[in-house]
């Protein structure tokens, strides 16, 4: 048998037995409850709902696209790896344990009790599936990804294959089959993303633990890894890995709106409804960044190493020695493999047989290269493989790289299966049941819920087929348009007796209106066409799409205290609400 | 220990916990990245480690002290309830 096809059949076999455990577990924890299927019956231990809500949380993008952008990026990718964490501070700190005390299903429940009205209950709904279905796209496109690499299938056919697993466990288990899942999903793809890295550690550095290892010397000799790095990048005329170059500022709007953003995430907020009392939800928002922490440390050394590997490989002589570059017919079988894929692609523009990999879009060393005989960058490496690849570029045996695929393919189920059930309560309970048919049985609102949850799954395979970009790009919106619109509307809820529901509502509705509007003038949507060239000059303040959420969330929290301020204050029992969500239930007290 | 006091101490770890988040994260990572740059620690320089290590780990650890704190803050305020 060829190397190919042992792959492909190690591939099958380790992605279907993944399957297998989900279905199980699906079967094994069927529900009959509302109250199972919106929240599990309020019964997860919070260590189990700490690494279901880490599988929730870290999606296609953090496992397939998050090393691969960091490894591009250097320095400035660290806006992923602070905002994707330091949101949890801010949910754990300001959301859910008050949420949690509530007490209820959803976000729009609170939103809608604490302020006394429906609109806001239903303006919440909007921005929630808003945040949820771009958010979803991402993940869909995610799953293609890995089918079409690994598995060689159609992506279509992956994303039915995927579509239909998600449908069996979501809908048959609800929440409870959700949360235990996305327990084994954490398990499957943390051992599929640190196995890789220590190898790859083991191989550069000679040690074992790839948080340190990238820091270490190399192996070979020559000094460090990250001075290393640094020089061999420079010699291509890119940017300093570790100093970047994007603008601090625009940094510090981005980070700071996929942090707000996270804590805004109905998804995962909808995870702290879970656990039995409020302490839990707090110690289970820990145990979650704990998880959490293990793969977004080991993201940037997994992006060093890889980026030092690849540079390398294609570079392994002198830069502008005739002999300096790799000969493309010697090329190593990951670079003929991802080729066939079309995400990496090599055009030989000098004819020299050989791979020059350069910045030519820095004019002073595109001069220089043009004197070497090089007539512009021949390989264009898709962002998206470098973790996928990973094993392939460090030669490692072929189950860590179908282990691989099965922790992409978790990584990308487990946030889909979450971000669908929200979406299905959202439209069964704060739609349909407490809007539309308030008589509605339980046995009906169950039902309800198993059909918006199909529906969603339906409406997420047809964002698959038709993404709308590629997969970091497209969550990093969802992030600002949750940060403008549910944030503060929950902040404000618990932190001020004094916001109504005229300014929560206005709030909503001015930031979330803003954000997007700010996104589709520069990115477009659809197939219109953006209004504005998406360049540092055009945007406000130099503040780009991604971090936009920020100013959107500011002007929510102005807008809903202007107008709070001289509309009426909320009644005497909006305030016995705040006051019981704000202080510890007899239930704290361990029995 | 009544409400309004046990809501005030809340109040004040929250606010404590935010001004250690934003100085590791915001703060050494960001705006004084290249200030610190100039130090190493190990193979890392200073800036960049806090960037890409450093903040993560005091999120946490500023997790497990509220989460440990508020538990305590818990404890006084329902036995003074009973």
């Amino acid at each position: 048998m060829s190397d190919d096809a042992h792959l492909r059949l190690l591939t099958l076999f380790v992605v279907g037995a993944s399957f297998a455990l989900y279905i199980g577990i699906a079967i094994w924890s069927r529900v009959r409850t509302t109250g199972d299927f919106y929240i599990a019956g309020k019964s997860v231990h919070p260590v189990a709902n700490g690494m279901a809500t880490a599988a929730d949380w870290m999606s296609a993008a953090s496992f397939i696209s998050m090393a691969g952008l960091i490894a591009f990026l250097g320095y400035d990718g660290s806006v992923y790896l602070m905002g994707w964490t330091g949101g949890y501070v801010l949910l754990a700190l300001l959301l859910a344990p008050y949420l949690r005390r509530f007490g209820k299903f959803t976000v729009p429940e609170f939103i809608g009790e604490r302020y006394a009205s429906k609109t806001a209950s239903v303006v919440a709904v909007v921005c929630l599936i808003l945040v949820s279905f771009t958010y979803i796209a991402g993940q869909m496109r995610g799953v293609g990804i890995v089918f079409s690499r690994f598995l060689e299938l159609d992506i279509g056919a992956g994303l039915m294959l995927g579509m239909g697993i998600v449908f069996l466990y979501a809908v048959l288990g609800g929440m409870r089959g959700i949360t235990y899942t996305q327990v084994a999903q954490y398990c499957v793809l943390i051992f599929a993303y640190t196995v890789p890295a220590v190898f790859i550690s083991i191989q550069v550095t000679g040690i074992a633990v790839p948080q340190v290892g990238f820091g270490a010397s190399l192996a070979e000799g020559g000094g460090s890894l990250l001075a290393r790095l640094d020089t061999i990048v420079q010699d291509l005329g890119f940017a300093s890995y570790t100093e970047g170059s994007r603008s601090r500022l625009d940094l510090f709007f981005i980070t700071a709106a996929l942090m707000i953003g996270t804590a805004g995430l109905p998804h995962v907020l909808v995870r702290f409804f879970t656990v039995r009392k409020v302490s839990d939800a707090r110690s289970s928002a820990v145990w979650a960044l704990i998880f959490i922490s293990i793969l977004y440390t080991t993201a940037p050394a997994v992006a060093a190493l890889t980026r030092y590997n690849l540079t390398e490989t294609i570079q392994p002589g002198a830069v502008g020695h005739p002999e300096g570059n790799l000969v493309y017919e010697e090329r190593p079988g990951w670079f003929r493999r991802w080729e066939e894929t079309g995400l990496l692609t090599f055009e030989d523009k000098n004819g020299d047989d050989r791979v020059q990999y350069y910045n030519d879009g820095n004019a002073e060393f595109a001069e220089g290269a043009a004197e070497y005989g090089w007539e512009g960058n021949e390989l264009h490496v898709d962002r998206d493989i470098i973790v996928l690849a990973n094993p392939e570029i460090a030669r490692l045996p072929a189950w860590v790289i179908a282990l691989v695929a099965a922790g992409g393919i978790a990584a990308a189920l487990s946030t889909a299966a979450g971000l669908l059930l929200v979406i299905s309560a959202a439209v069964s309970h704060d739609l349909i049941k407490r809007q539309l048919r308030p008589n509605l049985s339980e046995r009906g609102e169950l039902r309800a819920g198993r059909i918006s949850a199909a529906c969603a799954i339906l409406l997420a395979g047809y964002l698959g087929f038709n993404p709308p970009g590629f997969v970091a790009q497209v969550v990093a919106f969802a992030f600002g348009l949750a940060a403008a619109s549910l944030f503060p509307a929950i902040v404000m809820g618990v932190f001020s007796k004094r916001m109504n529901k005229e300014g929560a509502i206005s709030g909503m509705l001015v930031g979330l209106t803003f954000t997007l509007l700010y996104i589709v003038a520069f990115r477009g949507i659809g197939g219109m066409s953006p209004w504005f060239e998406d360049v540092p000059g055009n945007w406000l303040f130099g503040i780009s799409p991604e971090g936009i959420g920020v100013v959107g969330m500011v002007l929510n929290f102005a807008v809903a205290i202007g107008v709070s301020s001289f509309t009426a204050r909320p009644s005497a029992e909006i305030e016995a609400l705040i006051e019981r969500v704000r202080t510890p239930g007899e239930d704290e007290v361990d029995a | 220990m009544t409400p309004s006091a046990y809501w005030r101490a809340n109040l004040k770890l929250i606010a404590g916990c935010l001004v250690v988040w934003f100085v590791a994260s915001f703060g050494c990572g960001l705006l004084l990245v290249d200030w610190l740059n100039q130090f190493m620690l190990g193979g890392f320089k200073l800036g960049f480690w806090f960037a890409q290590q450093g903040s993560i780990l005091v999120f946490v650890l500023v997790l497990i002290y509220y989460a440990r704190a508020m538990k305590r803050l818990d404890a006084e305020f329902l036995a003074a309830k009973h």
